[in-house]
């Protein structure tokens, strides 16, 4: 569903601050595959993401989704194909307009935006259903700005926009990591269970090593622009925080000065 | 200080703050809609006038000279916005750049003159600062800017209400959203600033008839009148008005206070030098507030966030 053949992305290049955030980086990912992604501070797991999404093209190597090969791909023409939550929740909706306006938008991601006066009273019945499932009483205030809805409900809402039209893959950046812990746990349940019914292919950066090891199929590490650790199957079922530290340090041979972020 | 004085220059003020509330209504669009302050406007006003003026000088009609305006004004709009997102100049100097370039193509619009005058006597002019009163209301300036603003919001109204619009008023919500939702953000912002500029041309036609001349100073400090509007419209009715097109009516009510209290002013002997400075200082106070207000309540969220988990504040960034 995903192949990222050999990526490299430098920043800065040729000055002092130069970064070499990707290294030759290779993955892919079947369709189903709910990834977890994890690595310390600066490894280059946003730097791979927005490779995928297409925040700017990487130096080297290539990205397919579904087949197509997108590294070319501006971002707005490579939305149709993903959803995506930030991890700021402040920008994955627009605070100035009402919830069922953003639904509506997310539901023609991919679609040509015509001069069609909008929201059908059909579309309106679906987004009350779908925003009746989150849980969290949106149902009702279809109407609400967004800007008046707390940090959990806008990424509750933004993961809903990400899934509504279902996208070929899913990434999702540490979006819980900005919302209190009861908040960030529900909407990880949420995640779960949006990813599990429509059965996205699903990338998710965390900085918390129990739910990296607790959601999906898959985990894969990174550091220093390197993909270093990838466990899936039986192996990953049956994974703990401290197998995961040990296998970390078999293939580094480096004492983890970033454990404590790992571990959240 | 005789109030009969003052009571005689209100219909005046009200036509005038009708004129301005046009551009308020093209602020509107990139200030508020598209979050960008553009300053084409100080050159795209005087750009309308012009046109208009010669067109009309030259045998036009009235209404192919003010359509020429908006158009003309839509070029200009347009060419701050590929400056902005094509040549990736900062959206604030990409309209600097416009507006000093347009000083000199207004000049040569009007023939190397600094002031084109057209009498209303010889013309058949839309609006004119002699019908203000004493007209039947079919002539009268008020009534025609009024039903034009009505016209213009109806339109902008049905506009941004499609599917196309929608994304529009998103981009200066959260680009980052819109992005994400396949948006072509920086086509949506140059067509934000072509239509707010064709609005600000077009509203330059209007007050060049209204007073007679075009100038090519006309449009100066224009970009402060109408951000005048749009914070009085704002603070106003803000609360009250949440429809968008009683928002766009907002900015033109705005505009018309603003007018009015600048005649209560010079009634009550302000020296007429000092009101660009008054309008500056009423600007840059409004502006403030919600900077105030935000510094405010940006602590309280992080004082709840700091409270559950910390580094959100350093992550919050990435
Ligand atoms: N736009 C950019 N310009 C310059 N440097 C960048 C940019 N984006 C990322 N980097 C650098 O690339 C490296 C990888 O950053 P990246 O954001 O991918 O890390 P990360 O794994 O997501 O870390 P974190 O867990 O802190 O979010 C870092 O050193 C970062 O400073
Ligand atoms: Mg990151």
């Amino acid at each position: 569903m995903l192949e990222i053949k050999n990526i490299s992305k430098t920043f800065n290049a040729g000055t002092i601050n130069e970064k070499r955030a990707l290294d030759n980086l290779s993955l892919k990912l079947d369709e189903g595959d709910f990834v977890t992604v994890i690595g310390g501070n600066g490894a280059g797991k946003s730097t791979m993401l927005n490779a995928v999404a297409g925040v700017w093209k990487p130096d080297l190597g290539q990205v397919f989704i579904g087949g197509v090969d997108v590294t070319k791909m501006p971002e707005h023409k490579r939305a149709k194909f993903l959803g995506r939550v930030f991890q700021d929740p402040m920008i994955g909706t627009a605070a100035n307009m009402q919830i069922e306006e953003n639904l509506a938008i997310a539901m023609r991601r991919g679609n040509r935006r015509t001069l069609k006066w909008f929201i059908t009273k059909k579309e309106r019945e679906s987004y009350r259903e779908k925003l009746a499932e989150l849980g969290l009483g949106l149902e009702d205030r279809l109407k609400s700005k967004v800007g008046l809805l707390s940090g959990g409900q806008r990424q509750a809402l933004t993961l809903l926009m990400a899934s509504l039209k279902t996208p070929k893959l899913l990434l999702l950046d540490e979006h819980t990591a900005a919302l209190d812990p009861k908040t960030a746990a529900k909407v990880l349940e949420l995640t779960d269970k949006i990813v599990n019914e429509n059965k996205l292919t699903t990338l998710m950066i965390t900085h918390n090593m129990n739910d990296a090891i607790a959601y999906g199929n898959r985990l894969i590490m990174l550091s220093d622009g390197k993909l270093i650790l990838d466990i899936k199957g039986e192996e990953k079922k049956h994974l703990t925080v401290e197998s995961v530290l040990a296998k970390f340090y078999e293939v580094s041979g480096d004492s983890f000065a970033d454990d404590s972020t790992l571990l959240g | 200080m005789n109030i009969d004085a003052l009571i005689n220059g209100l219909p005046g003020a009200a036509a005038q703050g009708l004129i301005w509330g046009i551009v308020a209504i093209g602020i509107y669009i990139t200030y508020k809609i598209l979050d960008i302050a553009d300053l084409t406007v100080d050159g795209s006003l005087g750009t309308g006038g012009a046109v208009c003026v010669m067109m009309m000088l030259a045998g036009y009609s009235n209404g192919m000279s003010l359509a020429a305006a908006f158009v003309i004004g839509m070029v200009t709009g347009l060419v701050t916005g590929l400056l902005n997102t094509v040549m990736g100049i900062p959206a604030i100097l990409a309209g600097i750049l416009t507006q000093l370039g347009l000083y000199s193509v207004n000049l040569k619009i009007m023939g190397s003159r600094a002031n084109t005058p057209i009498n209303p006597n010889n013309y058949d002019l839309l609006v004119s600062l002699r019908n203000v009163k004493n007209v039947p209301f079919y002539e009268n300036a008020i009534f025609i800017t009024a039903v034009i603003t009505l016209v213009i919001v109806a339109i902008l109204y049905l506009f941004f209400g499609t599917e196309f619009g929608c994304t529009l008023r998103a981009t200066g919500g959260s680009e980052a959203m819109c992005r994400a939702q396949g948006v072509n953000v920086e086509f949506n912002k140059v067509v934000g600033l072509t239509i707010s500029n064709g609005l600000v041309a077009f509203a330059g036609g209007l007050l060049a008839q209204y007073q007679g001349f075009a100038d090519v100073n006309m449009g100066r400090g224009a970009i402060v009148i109408g951000l005048a509007a749009v914070v009085i419209g704002e603070a106003i009715f803000g609360r009250i008005f949440s429809n968008f097109a009683l928002n766009l009516i907002a900015m033109s009510l705005g505009s018309i206070i603003y007018y009015l209290v600048l005649q209560v002013v010079i009634w009550r002997g302000l020296d007429p030098q000092l009101l660009k400075l008054l309008s500056a200082i009423i600007v840059a106070i409004f502006l403030a507030i919600p900077y105030f207000k935000g510094k405010y309540f940006n602590g309280v969220i992080l004082a709840r966030h700091s409270g559950s988990e910390k580094g959100d504040a350093e992550n919050a960034g990435n």
